[in-house]
């Protein structure tokens, strides 16, 4: 498991670059890595602007079947999200606020998982698994 | 009865007496699969096995469970794929009991021993048919998805103007390969139109008209025009009745009208000879 | 922080997306465009993206900005090179681009800018 810092804009670049490798690694389609490294400058960047800073981490998975998968996670100590189905819904078209990205993200990867209380912090885990 | 001594006991026998169980072991399973594997294959596939079935008796380490899981799992996804049935897999490791049992049978001191290992090697052998299905169930997938992509092609029906006949349901994993096909189709041809025909779709309902109105979208990105021909009288009235808007992109009743709209648009006319 | 060049040809700027955009970078050059806009009274811009790998809803939220800010100036933008699995995942993401007009690749592009006089 490899674990990166999230604090500046050239972290959100690294992070992208990191996950597109472990895709390509690992078997996922190109569309799928795109998909992927996609939801995870998204997350990145939440993780940066709203969380204040925070850790990725990239692991790769095995599925039941034998199917391997890239799952990342991406932790902040920010302010947490208040209130999460409005930040999963499709708010990001309004301009600024929170869940910018995070329901998009959502949508690009296969599982996903949002944990957020307000006061601490924000996690966020996301797998996608090669066909 | 100190569990934990009465499998070391095991593991200990298991060892004294490897070279003898392993190949009574192969013995019966090459019976088993009738012929089908060579004696040296098996025997050195179920030699790790056993080194890693003893080392989870010794409870020598942690790792030893989850790699003798791993190994099994292995073990019948490979015969899942050459195509041998889960019985046949499952019954390979039960003979394990076999092998043993026959060495064991005359000491009366071995009982207990022998069914702490008896009760684990019926885990094992459960844990093949379960890992054997899941591995059919993957194989199955892997060739829907082939014969989808089979049923998807991308034709030139003019300079710069590209179709594709859609024949049956269009699902999401559908939809994926066919804004894939099509748009790989654009770029390598540079088209900038393309007809997206329905003709061969049954049905059209919301779901597969969010599948239209996404791969027009990802078209469109590259700079190509579509227009969605083969609406047939019925799916025109229930795309109406379920309130369904097609916006700005140009519908036609078959593949022949759209042609001639992109023509037209492309400024091209076809004239008597 | 890197710069994209802006470059002009006649009465178009050409921007080459050729590195892994990171949001300051994308910022100034909505900045550089805007300067350069008011600066050439260009009438046409054409972003290059075939090198371009992801393009998020930042970005994508930027392209269109930069469509906008064009009008503003009286120039049309269009952006040529998109990749078959950019377009895919900016689809999925529920980009449209709208208010920016696309194209295969720069003389496509062009093709599109002489077109409106």
């Amino acid at each position: 498991m490899d674990e990166m810092p999230i604090q500046t804009g050239d972290d959100v670049v690294r992070v992208r670059q990191q996950v597109r490798t472990a895709a390509a690694e690992n078997g996922l389609s190109l569309v799928d890595q795109t998909k992927l490294v996609t939801a995870a400058s998204e997350l990145a960047r939440n993780t940066l602007v709203h969380g204040g800073g925070g850790v990725a981490r990239i692991e790769v998975v095995k599925s039941p079947n034998g199917r391997a998968g890239v799952k990342l996670y991406f932790t902040d100590e920010g302010p947490g999200i208040p209130d999460i189905d409005l930040a999963l819904t499709d708010g990001w078209t309004t301009g600024t606020g929170l869940g910018l990205g995070l329901s998009g993200a959502r949508r690009l990867v296969d599982e996903f998982a949002l944990d957020s209380k307000p006061g601490s912090g924000t996690s966020v885990t996301a797998v996608k698994w090669s066909r | 009865m100190d569990v934990g001594a009465t499998r070391g006991r095991m593991a200990d026998y298991l060892r004294d007496h490897r070279d003898k169980v392993i190949g009574r072991w192969s013995e019966l399973v090459v019976a088993g699969l009738r012929g089908r594997t060579s004696v040296d294959e098996v025997r050195r596939e179920l030699g790790e096995v056993y080194s890693l079935v003893v080392r989870v008796l010794s409870d020598a380490d942690e790792h030893a469970a989850g790699e003798l899981r791993a190994a099994l799992d292995e073990l019948s996804r490979g015969r899942a794929r050459d195509g041998f049935t889960p019985s046949e897999t499952a019954l390979g490791v039960f003979s394990l009991k076999e092998a043993v049992y026959e060495l064991v049978a005359d000491s009366a001191e071995m009982v207990p021993e022998f069914l702490a290992f008896s009760r684990m090697v019926d885990d094992l052998g459960l844990r093949t048919f379960e890992a054997y299905s899941a591995a059919r169930e993957q194989i199955i997938s892997d060739q829907s998805i082939s014969m989808m992509e089979l049923s998807t092609p991308v034709v030139r029906l003019w300079e710069g103007i590209i179709a594709v006949p859609l024949v049956g349901t269009l699902d999401s994993a559908r939809t994926q390969l066919v804004m894939e096909k099509l748009l790989d189709t654009l770029v390598a041809t540079g088209a900038d139109h393309a007809v997206i025909d329905i003709t061969g779709v049954p049905t059209v309902d919301t779901e597969v008209a969010q599948h239209l109105l996404k791969t027009v979208g990802a078209a469109r990105l590259l700079g190509a025009e579509c227009t969605i021909s083969g609406i047939r009288p019925q799916v025109a009235q229930t795309i109406v009745s379920l309130g369904i808007e097609f916006g700005d992109i140009a519908t036609k009743a078959t593949l022949a009208d759209a042609l001639a709209l992109a023509l037209r648009q492309a400024g091209l006319k076809v004239v008597p000879a | 922080m890197e710069q994209v060049p802006i470059l002009k040809i006649g009465p178009t700027l050409f921007v080459s997306i050729q590195i892994d955009l990171q949001d300051d970078t994308v910022l100034r050059l909505q900045e550089d465009l805007a300067d350069e806009l008011a600066a050439s009274g260009a009438s046409g811009v054409i972003i290059d993206i075939t090198a371009v790998e992801i393009v998020d809803s930042f970005i994508g939220r930027m392209l269109t900005m930069i469509g906008s800010i064009s009008r503003l100036f009286d120039a049309e933008t269009v952006i040529v090179g998109m990749r078959p699995a950019v377009a895919i995942t900016l689809t999925e993401l529920g980009l449209s681009l709208s208010g920016v007009r696309t194209a295969l690749n720069a003389e496509k592009g062009l093709e599109i800018l002489n077109g409106k006089t």
